[in-house]
């Protein structure tokens, strides 16, 4: 079982006082704060082993390209993957528009549908929106009920033999929900084997044990900065057919195999996606990252924000005035909470909350057709991770008393 | 807290010339997607005089920019468009007395942008 007073003390942050008071993280959603161990690797990086990976043939550029082809080990290890096919990418977002450029256009075509859910962060919505209205494809939106849930029936009329695309996050970042991702992907590939599926892992592997193959997914996305690593690493998983096949998506150093006059001939897989120098540091520490939390152990993360959230749901909901969005089943969502408060402005919330150094985030989330989708405005969000303790969400619980408090 | 003193609360929850006008000149809206709020400007403009007779504005958002929209209202009625022209950030700041962090600035202006927005629409 995890122990957050424990855990908070490997992160240097919150030895850190604000006007003499403690600071209550609560947006681990937007990222993460980072581990002495993260900072450390980061740390070697530019003081033991600063030089760039694959070209020089010296200790130090040998070091470094070990320590970042191994954080692609562990990371593809993390996922039940092989190294081949983890792509390192600035983002999820950046991840996910690779896709748009380099796996589209090849497969999707004028009068093909691309299928999302209304649960999307933008980075999940946009690209095949966007194709869709560039293209003349059919671009439909999987909604959810009042409980914020996906009804697997509709896939029955969502997924036909022209749906060629079908994108669905692991985890909203609102309501928290967590679509059954295996039985999804099993439905839509029985409905349609042609059909490709990209998951949003942005909210799930930090979360909880993900396992691609299980999956069955053909690709899948997330970011390093919200699992305890650098803000600047991405991951992009993809089978590796599919990353052979696709052409490249940018060009320049490291890349190439070969390169003529005439002609290039493009690395393997996945070196041919990581043009140019790459964020050697933000790779090597994600790589930490993954060993922070392998050694926590996800079944052990998980456990820990089914309780802190089965807490915190319990404290919100007997605040009057407090509306809670998604399931109010912990086991049921990760560790977001999305709530607003009658009366009361997200930003004036947010506002107040800073007077006591509670961080939390308000506005949108990225998630706009979600919010117009529900028929609200702009919400409150509190978020959850290993280092949340039962004193973070009562100081949360007592903050939004106060702003209560102020606007009565 | 000096951001909401009892003033800025009062016109947050009292706006004045909260709603639309029977008789207006011009309108305008904008949104802040950040925050998610809208304000909806309704001016009625003396043609002549260039002097604005009204103001209603409408919308939702945070207790800054409510009382902002609110607190403008009350400075921009009688005067003629030119000042309102010719307001700026500082201008705002002073009229709410609050201390503003950076990302509630943009909440205080959105009410002026509003209005500038709609009067600069008239000739």
């Amino acid at each position: 079982m995890i122990d957050a007073n424990t855990i908070k003390k490997d992160f240097p942050i919150f030895s850190r006082n604000i006007n003499k008071k403690p600071i209550v993280y609560l947006d681990t959603t937007a990222t993460s704060l980072k581990p002495k161990q993260v900072i450390d690797a980061v740390n070697d990086y530019y003081t033991k082993f600063t030089a760039n990976v694959f070209r020089g043939i010296y200790t130090l550029s040998e070091e470094a390209t070990c320590a970042y082809e191994s954080a692609r080990e562990k990371i593809a290890k993390f996922i039940n993957s092989q190294k081949e096919e983890i792509v390192f990418t600035k983002n999820t977002d950046e991840s996910l528009s690779l896709l748009s450029y380099c796996y589209l256009p090849y497969h999707v075509k004028k009068g093909d549908r691309l299928v999302t859910t209304i649960l999307e962060h933008h980075a999940n919505f946009i690209p095949w929106q966007q194709y869709g209205v560039e293209h003349g494809c059919e671009f439909r939106v999987w909604q959810v009920g009042i409980d914020g849930e996906l009804n697997l029936k509709d896939l029955e009329t969502l997924i036909t033999p022209k749906t060629k695309i079908f994108a669905i996050t692991a985890a909203s970042n609102v309501l928290g929900t967590i679509p059954e991702i295996e039985k999804i992907v099993n439905i839509v590939k029985r409905r349609n084997p042609n059909c490709f599926v990209i998951v949003d892992a942005a909210q799930a592997v930090p979360h909880f044990p993900v396992d691609v193959v299980k999956w069955g997914a053909d690709a899948v996305a997330f970011s390093g900065h919200k699992m305890l690593g650098p803000s600047g690493i991405g991951v992009l998983w993809a089978k590796k057919a599919i990353l052979e096949e696709m052409p490249p998506f940018l060009f320049g150093g490291d890349m190439i195999r070969e390169v003529h006059e005439k002609n290039t001939v493009f690395n393997d897989v996945p070196h041919k996606f990581e043009a140019g120098t790459p964020y050697i540091e933000g790779a090597i520490g994600l790589g930490a990252a993954v060993d922070y939390l392998s050694k926590l152990g996800m079944k052990n993360v998980r456990k820990h924000e089914i309780k802190i959230t089965t807490y915190a749901l319990q404290q919100l909901v007997k605040i009057p005035g407090i509306t809670i969005f998604g399931p109010l089943n912990a086991a049921k969502r990760v560790g977001v909470i999305a709530f607003q408060v009658k009366g009361v402005h997200p930003h004036d919330v947010a506002q107040l909350l800073n007077e006591d150094n509670i961080c939390i985030r308000v506005g949108y989330h990225c998630a706009m057709p979600l919010h117009e989708h529900l028929g609200i405005g702009a919400t409150c969000r509190a978020s959850f991770y290993i280092y949340t303790t039962k004193g973070d969400i009562d100081a949360l619980v007592t903050g939004i008393k106060k702003v209560i408090k102020v606007f009565s | 807290m000096d951001m909401y003193r009892e003033v800025i609360l009062d016109h947050y929850k009292h706006p004045h010339h909260f709603g639309t006008l029977a008789k207006k000149s011009v309108i305008a809206t904008l949104y802040n997607t950040s925050c998610g709020d809208t304000i909806t400007m309704e001016l009625l403009i003396d043609k002549k005089t260039k002097k604005i007779v009204d103001i209603g504005f409408s919308g939702s958002g945070c207790a800054i920019s409510m009382a902002s929209a609110s607190m403008l209202t009350d400075t921009l009625i009688g005067k003629t468009i030119d000042v309102a022209k010719k307001m700026k950030t500082e201008d705002i700041i002073e009229m709410l007395g609050a201390t503003l962090t950076p990302s509630r600035v943009k909440c205080a202006v959105l009410p002026l942008e509003v209005i500038q927005k709609a009067v600069n629409n008239t000739v």
